[in-house]
């Protein structure tokens, strides 16, 4: 079977110019595949750089070498150094992301917030609607809740919206960024379950799970990240 | 899948000796929206203006796929044609609504207008669109006879958006259109932008110095210093992993909210 990721030679290192062109290395000739139904969990301590290879892949951090490669459409897409449009279109169709924070828009409702990523890809309002309503229910978000803008929600409500914007377009990759950070017990089971779920039907997932219970439950492989062994300093 | 809707290469700018824009070049393809920022003085007006054919470069070009008559280049175009283009296929936000609407007719008329550029003579189907559109920005349908005077800063951005946007166009320059409003004014009309983006599948290119805006309503980023664009990419590539000095220190001054 083919992966769905495939990664070599990565390097991303950060060049702050306001501490005189400081650079931090950060990803150094990373490689790994992820394939369908796998869930890879990112391992190392914080400050590893597991958000910054997580977000590489995203397409959101611009890593200055190497290789990240997506099934897309039934093709290989190169997303270092790719043009805004083909990370766009990769986003749309086949790559979702949880982060542990909500990015809130003023004035759309939590239910509109999660429905869009499924009317862009086509669908009905209506037709996204109703799927954002199961899905707000599932992850336990009150009714009363649906229509409100969630800039007021608590941040255990706002990271369930944020997960079931992730779901509702049935991205063949997954992202994960600490889905169950500010989740109590029971809702943590129920978003576990739901990525369970997503993983056993095929998709591939990458994530950092700091709970090592959460990890257990979801991973099927971990993926040690480390900072590179030279010392960083500051360079011309 | 077809060309870019709108291409610059190399556009350049002088006012005398100074630079006001130098060798900017890009693709805008269809359903994009590029966000162009910078601080005041980094020549955004001015590409934009070069862009949209009000200035003329003093190098370089820009080059528009139209609806039915292929490519064409803005600045070899005769002014009667790219007056056409602008009433038609286009469509400009400018900052201060006063220069972008007819301040002496009424608001049904501003709108009208726009449609009667492209064909329409329906008196009552004018007149039921303009405020069919007043709605869709969220002006009540009984201000519809009102002239823009009497309307406050929100609601005469909100009227110019709706002028522009009553014929469809394909492509929308804006510039600064949330400037000079309040915070909460500003919330709501980024919100309708957002949405009606998403819903006409608007290609435009926005010009702001505000990064909260690029962020919510743009694609893509050019960062510009100088008259020259340092930086470009996705939008939050830039913002999130800002890669140039002047990039990194624009991030760096958001104040947290």
């Amino acid at each position: 079977m083919l992966p769905m990721i495939r990664v070599s030679g990565l390097h991303k290192s950060f060049v702050m110019h306001a501490q005189g062109d400081l650079a931090l290395p950060v990803l150094a000739n990373v490689a790994l595949s992820v394939h369908p139904g796998e869930c890879l969990a990112l391992v190392g301590p914080s400050g590893a750089g597991k958000s910054t290879l997580l977000r590489s892949l995203y397409g959101n951090y611009r890593p200055q070498s190497g290789s990240i490669q997506v099934r897309h459409r039934e093709d290989w897409v190169e997303l270092v150094a790719a043009e805004p449009r083909v990370v766009l279109d990769v986003r749309r169709h086949t790559m979702g992301f949880v982060s542990q924070f909500l990015r809130v828009i003023p004035r759309v409702g939590a239910v509109d917030v999660v429905a869009e990523p499924m009317v862009r890809l086509g669908a009905s309002l209506e037709e996204a609607r109703r799927k954002a309503e199961f899905l707000l229910g599932l992850l336990g978000i009150p009714e009363r809740l649906w229509q409100l803008p969630p800039a007021t929600f608590s941040g255990g409500e706002q990271q369930r919206v944020n997960i079931a914007r992730s779901l509702i377009a049935d991205y063949p990759i997954l992202l994960l960024d600490e889905p169950t950070a500010s989740l109590d017990q029971a809702n943590r089971d129920g978003v576990i379950d739901l990525i369970r779920q997503r993983r056993d039907s095929g998709t591939a997932i990458v994530g950092i799970f700091h709970d090592t219970a959460v990890r257990d439950a979801i991973a099927t492989r971990t993926h040690n990240v480390a900072l590179p062994s030279a010392s960083p300093g500051a360079t011309a | 899948m077809s060309g870019p809707l709108l291409s610059a290469r190399n556009v350049t700018k002088r006012f005398g000796s100074r630079v006001a824009c130098r060798g900017v070049s890009f693709d805008l393809w269809p359903g994009e929206v590029l966000g162009v920022v910078g601080e005041s003085g980094s020549g955004k007006t001015t590409l934009l203006n070069c862009l949209a054919g009000r200035m003329t470069p003093d190098d370089g070009s820009v080059t528009y796929e139209t609806a039915s008559a292929g490519v064409v280049d803005v600045h070899r175009l005769s002014e009667a044609r790219r007056r056409l283009l602008a009433r038609t296929e286009w469509g400009f936000v400018n900052q201060d609504a006063r220069e972008g609407l007819r301040m002496g007719v009424s608001a049904g008329a501003n709108i009208g207008e726009r449609l009667m550029a492209i064909g329409a003579r329906h008196y009552g189907n004018i007149r039921q669109t303009a405020s069919d559109w007043l709605e869709r920005v969220e002006i009540e349908a009984d201000r519809l006879d009102d002239r823009p005077a009497t309307y406050s800063g929100g609601m005469r951005q909100r009227l110019q958006i709706a002028r522009n946007l009553v014929s469809e166009p394909r492509l929308v320059f804006m510039d600064e259109p949330t400037g000079g409003l309040d915070v909460s004014v500003q919330a709501r009309l980024l919100d309708l932008l957002r949405g009606l983006v998403d819903r006409f599948h608007l290609s435009a290119v926005l010009v702001t110095h505000d990064l909260g805006v690029a962020r919510l309503l743009t694609h893509r980023l050019m960062v510009m210093q100088g008259g020259e664009v340092v930086e470009e990419g996705l939008t939050d590539q830039v913002l999130d992993d800002p890669q140039h000095a002047y990039t990194q220190m624009l991030v760096a001054s958001i104040l947290p909210v």
